[in-house]
């Protein structure tokens, strides 16, 4: 077996992927084996009992909103009978950030890989303040869910429907060159966005929805997140099952967990206790906070963007107080453990070198580097939202044992 | 904001404006990488890789090293033998460099690795199994004047059974090779016996003079052909100095024409084969004699030589019932005629002793002898002549006779010996491929893995560097470095 021959085909894969935004749609019309009564989550696998406080939050959120229960307590009584399923995200080629629970009911964004044929879906961005994806589900929250799922997605849908096609992986390489990093940073992916939505939104919406789309996706600067992620995981999955390969297609965490899997491990997951980003806290919070990681937004750097392109996004440095040269440093040292330089990513500050894609679990386990990733800091309770943004690394022990199972499946 | 006086208020928000203010600077720390690869990115032109990890790592960089296409440094110690042999014999095949480990100097084009000391630049140049050893030559030799063009250093056991000197003949091959070099030193304890013919070979085969310092080991002559033997670090360096200024040396590189078989030493001096053997042993293999010493075969019947072989025609198995071979010919007459039957004999080396009390006219019995076998076929005869022009028998008329018979006469055993070693000693291959002369010509450029101060000391010397920042691969757990040898692949 020749273990840099099938990692240089998985990297191919991936590199070669390319996902085009195809529309807006019910998780349960798209999803392959979503139905009702079942919730996907960020991260790997976890039961009721070890969900930390904003991904529980979530649950009982999506629960209020599709409508299966009324109050915090008929929805906590409903998990406790047993009659919700909980499935990661990643089981089912979606993925969410932070809590990133799914439900039936919900509108998600269909992105395909049209090289590959491979689908994934990601749910809709609500914008910042008290929301879902940090464990938030008072009123307000609800309110707004609906308004993007009963107002938002079908303008979202018909406007996608008009166009040729949305590239999601040409829109990021663009950003990369405006400063995103398109994990934490982009602003600048979000405005591409925007301007690339803004004629078909106004052509197929009156003007003053046209108007609330048009502002609700302009003044969310992770607006473009969602699609993006969905686009990295059509990527990441290009790249998985490929025999022999060493290469990560997925890190996410569920707020207790991070976890990865491996393209030649199948669908196993090696996960360990998730750590509490380093990062600044926003007034009057502190890392006292913080829950530990969370979300299944990492799959940005699984695929060579995010904490791994942060020399093309200098400005993101402000979260932990570092210098553009950090910034620089830190993918630098991503290339230590990474396969290839991406050929459609590439950082003007490196001269157009492409980002650090394809993380080599050998690589980390020998020279003990673990990979860095740009994260969003959720707080402890459910309810409360974000409290800060930071840098965050995964636990050794994943890669570590990833790494021996890899010996045990391949009898090396 | 708030301050007791409007001065420490203003004071306090100027403070606040200078944090705020930023730029200008070139803030923050260059990249340092953590691995030979990244390093190689950063620095594409790195043709050395200088390694002084913790031993238990060391074989494992520098096998990462060599696979990359770079010339080793290895400067760690406690690397196994079996490892050692190992690297060399992949650095050989791919035609790069091995020195060490625990090889602490070497001088490369101008910049030393590792220990080294600032010397001029010069046309001697040096390879050796001993660090401290190359820095004290190369520091005579420039208090003498002379410069240093380069210095290889091979680990000190490098010249064990073993490794077979495996860098030690890159090394002279390469200073062979070097336009820079005109005269060699080559220094390190005493190697076995196989391992100093070999290097010996190496070094006569490089056409060049090379001064010879294996420490402690009995030099067989102050000069055999175009080696030199010293008999200390400072000798050595004062010979290369002498051997390197104009006119010092009379050979002409390179005009060594070798003759096939073997050599059979007819002796009727004692002691004049004993130092033949001395000499002898060290460059023909195997080499018999009916004398017992450690560097040479027995023979299974004094009646009969083998391989090569030396006799002391003298020696108490040969006399009984006859005659000393100094006073009758006979025995050496019979035995140069069967000698020449052999037809894998190709140089017959005799001595002839003069003066009172010898034979009257020792030429007039070994001179037709002589001359009847070369007329028998193309056997090559050395003589060497102990005498005066006083003696008895005649210096000059014992030499004609000898010399008009067809045989080489010299009035000096160690000019002899060093014929017979030019004509008999044979010359070693190069090992294919060839170390590329770049190592030597292009500018140092190397990755440093491990002890900061060899790249500070770079670095100080203008050569391009690049440090990487090294820990112990997987932590140095055990479990996981097997698992990621083996899927290295």
């Amino acid at each position: 077996m020749a273990f840099s021959e099938a990692n240089r085909t998985a990297v191919e894969r991936m590199m070669e992927a390319r996902p085009l935004l195809k529309t807006v749609a019910a998780a349960r019309d798209v999803i392959p084996g979503m139905r009702d009564g079942l919730l996907l989550h960020a991260g790997p696998p976890i039961e009721w009992n070890r969900m930390s406080g904003p991904l529980r939050g979530a649950v009982i959120g999506a629960l209020l909103f599709e409508g299966l229960a009324t109050s915090e307590d008929e929805a906590l009584a409903l998990v406790e009978r047993g009659d919700i399923d909980f499935e990661p995200c990643h089981h089912h080629q979606t993925v969410g950030p932070m809590a990133g629970v799914t439900s039936a009911s919900m509108a998600v964004y269909v992105v395909e890989n049209v090289t590959h044929g491979n689908r994934a879906f990601s749910n809709l961005n609500e914008g910042y303040g008290k929301v879902l994806r940090y464990g938030a589900y008072a009123p307000e929250v609800l309110e707004k869910l609906h308004w993007m799922n009963d107002v938002m997605a079908p303008v979202l849908a018909g406007a996608l429907a008009t166009r040729d096609e949305l590239d999601v992986r040409a829109l990021l390489a663009e950003a990369l060159h405006m400063g995103d990093e398109g994990h934490n940073r982009n602003k600048a992916g979000s405005l591409l966005f925007l301007k690339l939505l803004s004629p078909d939104v106004a052509r197929v919406a009156g003007r003053e929805v046209a108007s609330e789309v048009l502002k609700f996706l302009g003044d969310n600067a992770l607006s473009v997140l969602n699609p993006v992620m969905a686009a990295c995981k059509a990527m990441a999955d290009a790249a998985h099952e490929v025999e022999g390969s060493t290469i990560v297609t997925a890190m996410a965490r569920n707020g207790t967990d991070f976890g990865i899997r491996v393209s030649g491990l199948g669908d196993d997951w090696f996960a360990a206790p998730a750590q509490v980003p380093d990062g600044l806290y926003f007034s009057g919070f502190t890392a006292g906070d913080a829950n530990a990681d969370i979300g299944d937004s990492t799959i940005t750097e699984t695929i060579g963007i995010g904490g791994f392109a942060m020399a093309a996004a200098p400005a993101i440095v402000t979260f932990v107080s570092g210098t553009p040269k950090d910034a620089v440093n830190t993918t630098m040292e991503m290339y230590e453990i990474t396969e290839t330089d991406h050929l459609h990513f590439t950082i003007p500050a490196l001269d157009f070198r492409g980002s650090p894609t394809g993380i080599d679990i050998r690589k980390v386990v020998e020279l003990g580097i673990t990979p860095r990733i740009n994260t969003g800091i959720a707080h402890r309770e459910a309810g409360v939202g974000q409290v800060g943004a930071g840098l965050v690394r995964p636990p050794m022990e994943v890669f570590e044992s990833a790494l021996i199972a890899f010996a045990e499946r391949y009898g090396v | 904001m708030k301050a007791e006086t409007e001065n420490a208020a203003a004071e306090a928000l100027s403070r606040v404006e200078a944090l705020l203010v930023r730029g200008g600077g070139d803030a923050g720390d260059e990249y340092v990488p953590r691995s030979l690869e990244s390093a190689i990115r950063i620095l594409p032109a790195a043709r050395w890789a200088l390694i002084s990890v913790p031993g238990r790592f060391a074989a494992r960089a520098a096998g990462e090293a060599l696979d990359r296409g770079l010339h080793v440094f290895l400067y760690s110690d406690n690397v196994s033998i079996a490892d050692e042999v190992a690297l060399k014999q992949r650095a050989v095949a791919a035609g790069r460099l091995m020195m060490g480990p625990d090889c602490g100097t070497a001088w490369i084009n101008g910049i030393g690795l590792g220990f080294a000391n600032r010397v001029r630049r010069g046309s001697i140049g040096l390879v050796g199994a001993s660090g401290t050893g190359l820095q004290a030559i190369c520091s005579h030799v420039h208090a003498l004047g002379s410069g240093v063009s380069h210095a290889i250093g091979t680990g000190g056991r490098d010249l064990d059974a073993e490794v077979g000197a495996m860098t030690c003949q890159q090394g002279l091959d390469l200073l062979a090779r070097d336009p820079g070099t005109d005269v060699i030193v080559m220094v390190s304890k005493p190697p076995v016996p196989s391992v100093a013919r070999s290097v010996l070979a190496a070094a006569r085969s490089t056409g060049k003079p090379v001064v010879v310092h294996f420490l402690g080991f009995p030099p067989p002559a102050r000069r055999l052909g175009l080696l030199h033997f010293a008999t200390s670090l400072p000798e050595a360096a004062w010979m290369a100095v002498e051997l390197s200024k104009p006119g010092a040396t009379t050979e002409t590189p390179g005009e060594v024409v070798c003759a096939p078989g073997y050599l059979r030493g007819l002796f009727s001096g004692g002691t004049l084969a004993s130092e033949a053997v001395l000499a002898l042993a060290n460059f023909l293999e195997p080499l018999h004699s009916n004398m017992k010493r450690e560097s040479v075969r027995s023979l299974e019947t004094v009646s009969r030589s083998e391989a090569h072989t030396i006799l002391d025609l003298g020696a108490d198995e040969y006399t009984v019932g006859r005659l000393h071979p100094m006073i009758d010919s006979d025995l050496r007459v019979r035995r140069i005629a069967q000698e020449t039957a052999d037809p894998e004999v190709g140089l017959i080396l005799l001595d002839v002793v003069l003066g009172d009390g010898a034979h009257p006219d020792p030429a007039s019995e070994l001179a037709p002898a002589i001359a009847d076998a070369r007329r028998t076929r193309d056997v090559e005869f050395v003589v060497v002549v102990v005498g005066t022009d006083e003696d008895p028998q005649g210096l000059e008329s014992q030499v004609d006779a000898l010399t008009g018979a067809g045989a080489l006469v010299f009035e000096d055993l160690t000019n002899a010996l060093s014929h017979v070693v030019d004509r008999l000693g044979g010359l070693v291959a190069s090992a294919v491929p060839r170390v590329a002369l770049e190592v030597l010509t292009a500018p140092v450029a190397a990755v440093n893995i491990g002890l900061e101060s060899f790249s500070a000391s770079l670095t100080d010397q203008g050569a391009e560097v690049v440090h990487v920042e090294w820990r112990p691969p997987a932590g140095g757990d055990d479990r996981l470095l097997a698992i990621l040898d083996k899927l290295r692949r």
